[in-house]
């Protein structure tokens, strides 16, 4: 799905400058906390977050976190809007609460980062972790 | 010469990708005309015929040129004129009879943003390039403009390139017994602001180095981790990255207070962090289960008022592709 569709889905609006709409992402994440988005998230997620602070980008970045839609009708301050812009992060914004913004992309069939898909690929030796130093 | 679109190929370039169209955005308006425009002007004179013209368009594939009488610039001819004067058996009227003496030109300081802005309005194939005093120095078309885009960006793409490539070829380039790269960060106490730039600096360096992404996301999630904890938990330390052709150790060090019962800080869930913390999306015990999970070999030692280490190994598996 790509952030075109993702904003039209969730009733959402660029708060970047400038973002490619043509983007793709593959899965989807919702969290506050921000050791969960570290550990379970793939490169090339969509994450849903109520957290406005310049941390989220951080954390978006070491893990791989390709687009940001902030619920609730949250806005970010600059000093996260300006580190997202340097990491090259489009951000998103819906007024919509989390479980309405995870709702409607989870049935326009946007996909999960599934824990139990991860534990899964994570024992054949093809997930992030220990096992991945196979792979 | 001057160069028309259709008169070479375009060398086959890397695929521009959406950075590199900004980059392109910016390069219109830091480039001048002079940097791009062709230098060699193939010129005719006033009293030279139509005739003479078709042959000097002809031989140089061009499809127009700028008039000059005694070095001083006159007017200008495109291969339209010709045409008609072709087609009313004008062969051998003199240039000087059918060239436009209005002619539009463009600056040599003049920016690419601004000579793009004067074809989009004018609709000619080329424009003559003038200094500051009206004298001829070069002719500009949108090849020309093309052209010195890619040439830019070519430039640009290869200084990347190179600087990867010297920090991928380090470990062969230089000999030792062991050669081992350290990297060494501070880490400032409660700086939220500023925290995690330690680790963004050493995703970046490891991906100079060439680690496989995979691997890089895993060495970035657990330092920013470790970097996070020295953040919220202690007075202030470093992070001491290790890079080695074998494997990358990451040392988390702090000046303390120190864990009292590590044991207990290993297990999930298990967090002495303030509300504040958790308010920012850290602070829910699962730190160190995380860095354990991306880790290969973790290491956790404190002291109480001497501070706390945590040595963090990821092994890079030869061949492949870490």
């Amino acid at each position: 799905m790509n952030l075109k569709q993702i904003l039209s889905v969730i009733d959402g609006r660029l708060i970047s400058d400038s973002a490619d709409l043509s983007t793709e992402v593959e899965m989807a994440c919702g969290a506050d906390l921000m050791s969960d988005v570290l550990a379970f998230t793939h490169s090339g997620t969509l994450l849903m977050t109520g957290l406005t602070n310049p941390q989220v980008i951080r954390t978006s970045e070491m893990a791989g976190i390709k687009a940001i839609v902030f619920v609730r009708g949250k806005n970010p301050p600059p000093e996260t809007l300006a580190l997202a812009d340097s990491k090259g992060i489009p951000l998103m914004a819906s007024h919509l609460t989390m479980y309405e913004v995870c709702g409607l992309l989870y049935a326009s069939g946007l996909a999960s980062c599934d824990i139990r898909e991860r534990d899964a690929a994570a024992r054949d030796g093809l997930g992030s972790g220990q096992a991945s130093t196979g792979s | 010469m001057m160069g028309e679109t259709q008169e070479a190929p375009v060398r086959k370039q890397p695929l521009i990708e959406r950075a590199e169209l900004t980059k392109v955005q910016e390069l219109v308006y830091e480039l001048r005309v002079e940097q791009v425009m062709t230098r060699d002007v193939i010129t005719c004179t006033p009293d030279q015929t139509m005739s003479d013209l078709k042959e000097v368009l002809r031989l140089n594939r061009i499809s127009g040129v700028p008039i000059v009488d005694q070095g001083q610039m006159v007017g200008m001819i495109s291969v339209e004129s010709l045409i008609k004067a072709l087609e009313q058996g004008e062969a051998d009227h003199l240039i000087g009879e059918k060239m436009t003496r209005r002619y539009q030109s463009v600056r040599a300081d003049d920016t690419l943003a601004g000579a793009v802005a004067l074809f989009a309005r004018f609709k000619y194939g080329r424009f003559p390039v003038v200094d500051a005093d009206g004298n001829l120095v070069g002719i500009l078309t949108q090849g020309d403009i093309v052209r010195g885009l890619l040439r830019q960006l070519e430039t640009l793409w290869h200084s990347e390139e190179i600087r990867r490539y010297r920090a991928s070829h380090i470990f062969e380039d230089i000999e030792s017994e062991q050669t081992t790269l350290i990297l060494r960060y501070h880490v400032k106490a409660q700086d939220f602001v500023h925290g995690g730039e330690a680790s963004s600096k050493v995703k970046r360096a490891l991906e100079r180095l060439g680690a496989h992404p995979q691997f890089l996301r895993r060495v970035s999630v657990a330092t920013y981790e470790a970097e996070t904890n020295i953040m919220i938990h202690s007075h202030g330390g470093e992070i001491i990255v290790e890079a080695q052709p074998n494997a990358i150790k990451v040392v988390a060090v702090d000046t303390g207070p120190g864990i009292e019962d590590v044991e207990q800080a290993l297990l999930a869930g298990y967090s002495t962090a303030p509300d504040w913390i958790r308010e920012l999306g850290f602070g829910a015990g699962m730190g160190l289960a995380n860095i354990r999970s991306c880790t290969d070999r973790m290491q956790l030692t404190s002291v109480m008022g001497e501070g706390t280490r945590l040595e963090m190994v990821f092994d890079l598996t030869v061949g492949s592709g870490e």
